[in-house]
């Protein structure tokens, strides 16, 4: 379970446009790399995000190695109405790791 | 230093174009100095569409200090309905091993068409953003972005 | 071009290094670029953060032969460890030699929960050292001055200020004598160690002083010190005196 950091307002108005931020620690390893021994280490990255939003989704992210090491993404979603939101980063073996948080929507 | 957001500006792109040697024959349209794989790919997105300048802003520091670690952000102008909204952004660069950086899929009710990323760029190039909209056209806005190495570094 | 930068610097400075005056002082924050420090200033965008959310967690996980956990003894770190950080290198009676904080961890680990000491730049061991020293963040640095410590702040002063490696420079001639200044594409710091374990964007993870510190040895092509020896330790001691009063900014953001 890669540590992760989650930043959004635990609390909205309805309508109201929220930033999330999110940040997982993970070494993005490009596959460009060469090791010690001489040969290159595996690719081995994030490659997608998903956030939903009472099991609807709100936003995707596609990444690739050139995205930096510790992936930071931002972006934005309405306030709709109070519930859970869901954050999914899935790596190349194909494992994902989930996180929820709560929001409430007056 | 100025180190305030850069979107492209003629000017700027031809002294940057210029002081990286790619030479003054490429007055015309920046998209000319692209490089193969960057094109190929962004071929692949948009087919035969045309890619209209405006309405994105990509936002690179010109110089980064470090390319390891470069904060990114992409906003469209958009009102985010049903019927006008940005329904992906993707973004493409230059010189590093593979063109593709990343691409966003958004809902209108995204209310912002606007994402943060922290990316990693090999050497001093340019950075490509473009925006599909919701009815099929592709925006786009591109950065040159010098960057530097560090100057103390591990074995 | 770097050897070349690096000879006229060599050949510009002064024989007599001249030290940064008290009122000079400025943190490596203040060095970086606008949006390196725009990285350090957000707590929830900081990935030196992750590093401390993992120590957090660490703090209280029980481990070794006493299955004893950080929290167990020490309780609440927000407490117990708040101004500890910024007092080491401190003396440790036992060893009657200097030791830093990794030192410090690794010695309650095998003491008082009978666990195998943390490997250096383990990311265990740079989470539970940037989880503590987070716990002096915006506290001055504050090292003892002590008689028992003299011989080793002597010996890192005379450390800093000897030339070295094949590029034949020290430490002092680039951050006492040529800070701001610029070697290859990067501005020269002044080198005072306000925020570590630091989130260096060249490594794209959490760092220790002593890691930095040999990439600066190596960097003058230098046989850097093993991880742990006297002299590292002599040279933080002295790193951290010469930054007395110095705010820590751990986990901070740098190049």
């Amino acid at each position: 379970m890669a540590r992760v950091l989650i930043n959004l307002p635990a609390r909205a108005k309805r309508g109201e446009v929220i930033e999330i931020k999110t940040l997982i620690a993970h070494p993005m390893e490009t596959g460009y790399r060469v090791g010690p021994t001489g040969t290159a280490i595996p690719r081995d990255i994030i490659n997608r995000f998903v956030c939903t939003y009472n099991g609807a989704e709100v936003f995707r992210a596609e990444l690739f190695p050139a995205i930096a090491a510790n992936p930071f993404i931002a972006f934005f979603t309405v306030a709709t109405e109070s519930g859970e939101l869901a954050f999914s980063w899935t790596d190349d073996h194909g494992e994902t790791q989930t996180e929820v948080r709560q929001i409430t929507v007056e | 230093m100025d180190a305030g957001p850069q979107s492209a500006s003629p000017t700027r792109r031809l002294i940057l174009l210029a002081a990286a040697g790619f030479g003054l024959t490429s007055l015309a349209a920046p998209a000319d100095a692209t490089s193969a794989a960057m094109e190929e790919a962004i071929r692949a997105l948009v087919g035969e569409a045309a890619i209209n300048h405006g309405k994105v802003k990509l936002e690179l520091p010109p110089i980064v200090e470090n390319g390891n670690t470069v904060p990114l952000t992409v906003s469209v102008e958009s009102p985010m309905t049903e019927a006008d909204h940005v329904a992906s952004i993707h973004v493409f660069n230059e010189k590093n091993p593979q063109p593709y950086v990343a691409a966003f899929y958004l809902e209108p009710r995204a209310g912002k068409a606007a994402v943060s990323a922290r990316i990693r760029l090999a050497d001093s190039q340019r950075v490509m953003a473009i925006a599909r909209l919701g009815d099929g056209s592709f925006w786009s806005d591109s950065a040159d972005v010098i960057v530097t190495l560090a100057a103390c570094a591990e074995g | 071009m770097k050897a070349v930068v690096l000879a006229v610097v060599a050949a510009a400075a002064a024989a007599t290094a001249s030290e940064v005056a008290p009122e000079d002082r400025r943190s490596g924050y203040e060095f970086a670029a606008p949006e390196t420090r725009a990285m350090q200033d957000d707590d929830t965008a900081n990935p030196g953060i992750l590093g401390v959310l993992q120590g957090e967690t660490l703090w209280t996980t029980k481990v070794g032969a006493a299955d004893r956990s950080c929290a167990d003894c020490h309780g609440d770190a927000r407490l117990s460890m708040k101004g500890v950080a910024a007092r080491y290198p401190t003396f440790d009676p036992a060893l009657a030699r200097p030791i830093d904080l990794e030192q410090r961890i690794n010695r309650c680990r095998i003491q008082y929960q009978g666990a195998e000491p943390l490997a250096w730049e383990s990311a265990d061991l740079l989470a539970l050292t940037a989880f503590v020293a987070y716990q002096s963040r915006g506290l001055p640095i504050a090292v003892s001055r002590n008689a028992e410590l003299r011989p080793s702040l002597d010996q890192g002063s005379e450390l800093f200020h000897r030339r070295e490696g094949q590029l034949n420079l020290s430490c002092s001639q680039c951050h006492d004598d040529n800070w701001g200044k610029r070697l290859a594409g990067s501005v020269i710091p002044q080198g005072h160690p306000t925020g570590y374990p630091v989130y260096r964007l060249e490594w794209q993870s959490l760092g220790s002083l002593q890691r930095r510190l040999r990439n600066c040895m190596i960097g003058v092509r230098a046989e850097p010190f093993e991880y742990g020896a006297p002299e590292a330790v002599a040279l933080e001691l002295y790193l951290m005196g010469r930054a007395s009063g110095m705010l820590l900014e751990t986990p901070a953001v740098r190049p």
